[in-house]
């Protein structure tokens, strides 16, 4: 944060570009740098930390040298954290509920959008602003009665409450992008399909939907990323007797943290921590691009 | 083909509206009838008229995480778009000046990668790595990159410092993202206007102040609502790394966390729901903000 402060200083004395066309290294390029380098050390020295100390043992923990490399690289922590601390069933029951909720949040939403950005029916403005205005309000704000829905619909504690649940939430937004990403397609296409003789479904299928994929894509990438992060509807939703089974990744390592304050088992919770940080990388490394597009998406336009 | 219009937009909106409306439109329906309730969270409730609300203007609590939200609200948006904007501009324009306008300077693809990636991971994940960051032995990351002659601080136990320390970990969470979208709307700035304004010997300062700011308004726009929804969602920070549920005294307390707290912990659900209506209200100014942005969008997307 100090970076805020101190460079601007060193910006405004810079002389004006022109002047020094040829040169190669401006003085404001190492204030840049410096400042650039710093804030990429914040960002990734906490994770670099939790890293290390997934290997390093309590004793070594609490020497108070972060980043120095622990005494030995022993996969033990990995172990327990994936068994003992159920880090592998949280794990898979994230990944589970994520593939059906962004599945059907997917089928769901681009239905929805669809009909209300190509057809013309009395209601249609009033069912889309209804879908758009749950974007305004936070999802804790009706907690309580959220819960008494699925008790009463005897949905607690089960996955198909949970994922119906991620459908229900995920659908403003999805159906908000959808709808303006469906109007822009161009309809001749779509008339060519009709003169052709193809029904509602069929063009739906077979000549929207893969129109349509840049959009579906990007929307795609926003539910996987929101609803692997999901955290408050979990707590609400998986509790009672047995729910611990049933957790998803976020509640599984925010209880280990909690518990770890007890008993102090610091070096399975960072080998916790990292088991759940990793796939996030490799998929980045491998889809960066497509991410931060995806991500970024829905706020430029 | 006009036959079957009315069965397929029915057969289309059926599912995702029925889905819609029990989860969401209904919880947030409910929640104003439960706020007129004595209701516990279980069973049978009766009706007590205002009573809640009544309770709720004299709940010290409440008033102390109302003025906590607005802190954030105001304060954390602030902070990440100043200070996003200051990396994105240093990224796309800190560069050398060689042959006429400003270039990015070298490596920033390398740290829009790295700055984007906390993004991508949970915020309750997050929430448990800052936890242990901040601890408040040698075993916390800062602390022991203190000296060995301090000692360690509190931040997280200590009352001055709680709420500024979760503002922290939403800032660094968050900054990389508003980075790469300022940077796309950067880029988007025709690169002859600054190379023009390179000529007639403009400054930096002036770049971003003249051309880059007015130009990236839009964006900046759509930032601040987005910050401004990510602002009211502290629970999972204040549930994983506060002390003593929303304390110490207090002082990380919030009205996602109070809701939370009144519906599941201390069976008030009815209470928690008139928390939500008293909110909802107060949402709707910002609500209001986030239509017209997102009507402008559906516009011109």
């Amino acid at each position: 944060m100090t970076n805020l402060v101190t460079d601007p200083p060193a910006v405004a004395a810079r002389p004006a570009p022109a002047a020094e066309k040829h040169r190669q290294v401006s003085p404001l390029g190492g204030v840049a740098h410096l400042a650039l380098f710093l804030w990429a050390l914040a960002t990734a020295g906490p994770l670099i930390w939790v890293l290390l100390a997934s290997f390093k043992n309590n004793t070594e923990i609490f020497l108070g040298k972060p980043f120095a490399l622990p005494e030995s690289f022993s996969l033990q922590t990995y172990a327990d954290a994936w068994s003992e601390a159920h880090i592998g069933q949280y794990f898979l029951n994230s990944v589970f509920v994520v593939l059906v909720s962004t599945a059907g949040t997917m089928l769901f939403g681009s239905m929805a959008a669809y009909v209300l950005a190509r057809y013309r029916f009395p209601g249609n403005r009033a069912i889309y602003y209804l879908f758009v205005s749950g974007l305004a309000f936070p999802t804790f704000m009706a907690l309580a009665p959220l819960f008494g829905i699925l008790q009463s619909l005897q949905l607690l504690n089960t996955f198909t409450g949970l994922i119906l649940v991620y459908i229900a939430y995920s659908l403003s937004f999805t159906v908000f992008f959808l709808t303006a990403f469906f109007r822009t397609l161009p309809a001749e296409i779509d008339e060519a399909a009709m003169m052709d003789g193809a029904g509602h479904l069929r063009r739906f299928f077979q000549v929207m939907l893969p129109m349509a994929k840049s959009g579906l894509v990007s929307i795609t990438i926003f539910n996987i990323v929101g609803q692997w992060n999901q955290y408050l509807l979990p707590v609400v939703i998986m509790q009672g007797s047995g729910a611990d089974s049933k957790w998803v990744l976020t509640q599984g390592i925010a209880n280990i943290s909690t518990q770890a304050g007890y008993h102090a088992e610091w070096s399975t919770l960072f080998a916790a921590l990292t088991l759940a940080i990793l796939p996030m990388i490799v998929v980045y490394a491998i889809f960066q691009r497509q991410i931060q597009a995806g991500l970024t998406a829905g706020a430029v336009k | 083909m006009r036959h079957g219009k009315y069965p397929f937009i029915i057969g289309f909106l059926v599912v995702p509206l029925a889905l819609y409306l029990t989860f969401v439109v209904g919880a947030y329906l409910q929640m104003f009838q439960l706020s007129l309730t004595d209701w516990s969270g279980y069973g049978a409730f009766r009706y007590v008229g205002l009573d809640n609300f009544a309770k709720l203007w004299d709940d010290s609590v409440f008033w102390i995480a109302l003025r906590h939200n607005l802190y954030i609200l105001i304060g954390m948006p602030i902070v990440t778009i100043g200070f996003s904007l200051f990396l994105a501009f240093l990224l796309n324009v800190g560069g050398r000046s060689g042959g006429g306008g400003p270039r990015g300077v070298r490596g920033s693809k390398v740290y829009r990668i790295v700055y984007f990636f906390p993004q991508l991971l949970a915020l309750p994940i997050v929430a448990v790595i800052f936890g242990r960051v901040f601890g408040s032995d040698r075993s916390g990351m800062i602390n022991g990159l203190l000296p060995d002659s301090w000692s360690p601080r509190l931040f997280l136990a200590d009352e001055r410092w709680a709420l500024v320390c979760i503002a922290v970990v939403l800032i660094w969470q968050q900054v990389g993202f508003y980075v790469v979208l300022f940077s796309a709307g950067m880029g988007s700035i025709g690169q002859e206007i600054y190379e023009a304004a390179a000529l007639d010997g403009a400054t930096k300062i002036t770049l971003f102040f003249r051309i880059t700011l007015p130009l990236l308004w839009d964006t900046l726009q759509v930032a601040w609502v987005y910050l401004g929804i990510a602002a009211f969602d502290l629970f999972a920070l204040v549930n994983i790394i506060s002390v003593n549920k929303g304390g110490p005294n207090n002082a990380t307390q919030v009205l996602s966390y109070q809701i939370f707290l009144n519906a599941f912990q201390n069976s008030q659900a009815g209470y928690a729901s008139a928390i939500g209506v008293v909110l909802f209200f107060l949402t709707l100014t910002f609500a209001a903000l986030t239509l017209r942005v997102t009507r402008r969008d559906a516009a011109q997307a």
